[in-house]
């Protein structure tokens, strides 16, 4: 299908706006009506046709609106943006990565061009057609991981691999929900994991670097994480607290539905051949409340999910003090009768709201 | 999910015999494409398909990492294994259809030395050859100590020298000739990192006298696959599966549990990665332990077996596979 891009922005006035093709196809993360930590990983070998699963590196109709928004952050703050010396050749890789597998998904929006080492890169949507030599820097304006991430939705964390474990030795983060990459620059797995409640005790890092190291090429793996955030705003990051945190003092009984998004996170993890690292692309897809409870399972189950979460996850996640206003926007989009598994909306089996 | 990685449909399309006891075998994709690239220090796992014996043995690839073209790999042949080797070195013939997997590399390079310094042994020079290969590529600095029996023995030795003269130290055991480690380790500047890849004696020698010297453990890498001992048979029980199952004398546990249909997770098959914890659940007798990837205090708590290379003698096991 051709992708009509929106003009949108995710600051100032807010017009970010998901169509009904993007609502039906986002990425609901319960798959049951509660919520709990889990190492849910899963193989990413494609999924529903048309859902946020087919593809290796999903793009949609904010393409160019979030591409926009990364140039706007990058500019203020060029440290959202780094790569440790040893890590130019993981930046490759991911250029590659992307490059060819949009090549291969996307035909109609981008085209990749290899001869030897002599490649060309088209992206149509963004009007870019570049010649370069692969593995050569000179070649290209920025470097291999930056050129490639300011053309690619979603943040990335690439993460050297060595002594059994991760650290964070490069990325491109700023669609961040509230972390800095500046800060965890050069951070092991656990160090940079260490401000997450509960997970430590419950094991849940120790079990999760060991799938991680052993993601192997060819075999990339997926998760769902969330949070809550007030204003579609991509950049929530402790850089800029200041801007964004008393946004969430706007917001009241009347607004909540249209201004409270769930925010949503696709991290993939792909094993890199050349350098041996991993890269983790982390996606953000937003949605208002308001356009969520528009799918009935959907409504009835964030509302359970929101009502009995425990204090320290609505703590972490930042919206412990709304808590009660969005439960009681969401309670009404419940009627209480019971929700199927999965996180498929089941538009088509679910009943109705009941009035 | 067994190996945790995708398999490659190959042809064998070369085999040379070395010296006396290495032969070396090309790769390519049966299908005509580019095989993945790999980082140097990666392996590959070669199916054999023995007789009735499905054999999977883990070897470095030593082909330039860039090169899409063909995968290579070197055997040594040892004729008191348990037939892996003598299976490629005795059958495999060009144009033979062989299964690998994708390459998986537990003995990469850390890219943040400022210099690599390798000591290899005898066939432990393979992952070597790939990781000079991508040093070349990116500029970077190594120095390379090699110990060979023996200048008929020495496989590489001649291109070694050939290309990188500055920076290759060939050491003949039967000239007497041996890595003065100790002033080697002594003279490195900080930033080094080694690597050892030989015999059981080489690599717990370098990293003895590594540590000896204050080396910092991070910058000491080692890789050893185990090739798994024969050893009298035993029985094991398969709760989940809930199978008993007769471990051969020429067979290992793991292979064992694959030959009764059970999928069990693996990488290295060479004690090394882990991938292949197994959790006792109960046992009458005694385990023989060859792993090196078990902390002492497991292997006492009688709870864990990597059943890739490790063993056991009594009445019953019982694991949770």
């Amino acid at each position: 299908m051709t992708i009509q891009f929106n003009d949108e922005t995710f600051r100032n006035d807010y017009t970010f706006r998901n169509s009904d093709w993007a609502i039906k196809r986002f990425p609901f993360p319960f798959h049951e009506d509660s919520y709990m930590y889990s190492v849910n990983m899963e193989q990413h070998q494609g999924g529903p046709k048309g859902s946020i699963y087919e593809k290796r590196f999903d793009v949609d109709e904010h393409y160019l609106a979030e591409m926009k928004d990364r140039a706007l952050v990058l500019a203020e703050d060029p440290l959202r943006c780094q790569s440790l010396p040893h890590m130019t050749l993981a930046g490759w890789d991911l250029l590659e990565l992307i490059m060819i597998s949009k090549s291969e998904d996307y035909p109609d929006l981008f085209k990749l061009h290899r001869n030897g080492n002599n490649w060309r890169w088209i992206n149509k949507p963004m009007g870019i057609d570049d010649s370069f030599v692969f593995m050569d820097e000179a070649t290209l304006p920025y470097g291999p991981m930056e050129y490639i991430t300011r053309q690619t939705q979603g943040d990335f964390a690439v993460l050297d691999q060595r002594d059994d474990n991760l650290w964070m030795d490069a990325g491109m983060v700023t669609t961040q929900a509230d972390w800095s990459l500046d800060f965890d620059i050069g951070m092991n797995f656990f160090e940079w994991h260490a401000p997450v409640p509960k997970a430590h005790e419950m094991g849940i890092f120790v079990r999760a670097l060991k799938f991680l190291l052993n993601i192997q090429q060819g075999m990339p793996a997926r998760r769902l994480n969330w949070t809550m955030t007030v204003n579609p705003l991509l950049d929530t990051s402790p850089e800029n607290y200041h801007k964004w945190g008393i946004q969430k003092t706007t917001l009241t009984p009347e607004n909540v539905g249209e201004k409270q998004y769930l925010r949503v996170e696709l991290q993939t993890f792909f094993r890199l051949p050349r350098s041996n690292a991993l890269v983790f692309p982390i996606r953000c897809y937003l949605i208002a409340l308001q356009d969520l409870t528009t799918v009935p399972k959907w409504g009835r189950r964030l509302h359970r999910v929101i009502r009995d979460l425990p204090e320290e996850l609505a703590t972490y996640k930042g919206f412990i003090d709304n808590r009660p206003m969005i439960v009681d926007y969401l309670s009404k989009f419940d009627d209480g009768l019971p929700t199927s598994d999965g996180i498929w909306p089941d538009l088509d089996s679910e009943p109705p709201l009941k009035a | 999910m067994s190996a945790g990685t995708n398999k490659i449909a190959v042809t064998v399309t070369d085999v040379v015999q070395l010296n006396e006891l290495v032969k070396r075998f090309r790769f390519e994709r049966s299908d005509g494409g580019p095989l993945p690239t790999f980082s140097g220090g990666a392996h590959t796992v070669v199916e054999m398909q023995d007789g009735d014996v499905h054999r999977l043995n883990p070897y470095s690839l030593m082909s330039n990492p860039m090169d899409q073209s063909a995968y290579t790999i070197s055997v040594r042949r040892d004729d008191q294994g348990r037939g892996g080797s003598l299976f490629m070195h005795e059958r495999v013939k060009p144009g033979d259809a062989m299964t690998i997997s994708y390459p998986v590399n537990l003995f990469s390079l850390d890219l943040r030395a400022r210099k690599h310094l390798m000591i290899a042994g005898g066939i432990g020079i393979t992952p070597f050859l790939a990781q000079i290969k991508q040093l070349d590529v990116m500029n970077g600095r190594f120095e390379l100590h090699y110990a060979c029996r023996s200048e008929a023995l020495g496989s590489y030795v001649d291109e070694l020298t050939a290309t990188h003269p500055n920076n290759v130290h060939i050491y003949y055991d039967d000239q007497q000739q041996a890595i003065d480690l100790e002033n080697l380790l002594d003279g490195q500047p900080l930033g080094t990192h080694i690597y050892v890849c030989g015999p059981k004696g080489m690599i717990n020698w370098v990293r003895g006298k590594a540590a000896e010297l204050g080396w910092p453990r991070e910058a000491v890498h080692y890789e050893e696959f185990l090739a798994p001992q024969s050893g009298k048979p035993f029985e094991v029980k398969l709760a989940v599966s809930n199978k008993v199952v007769q471990v051969g004398e020429h067979q290992s546990l793991l292979e064992a549990i694959e030959a009764a249909g059970v999928d069990a997770p693996y990488l290295c098959r060479g004690g090394a990665c882990g991938q292949c914890e197994t959790d006792v659940i109960g046992y009458d007798g005694k385990f023989l332990h060859r792993d090196h990837w078990l902390e002492d205090d497991q292997r006492a708590s009688g709870k864990k077996i990597m059943p890739c290379v490790s063993r056991f003698e009594g009445k019953t096991l019982v694991l949770d596979r």
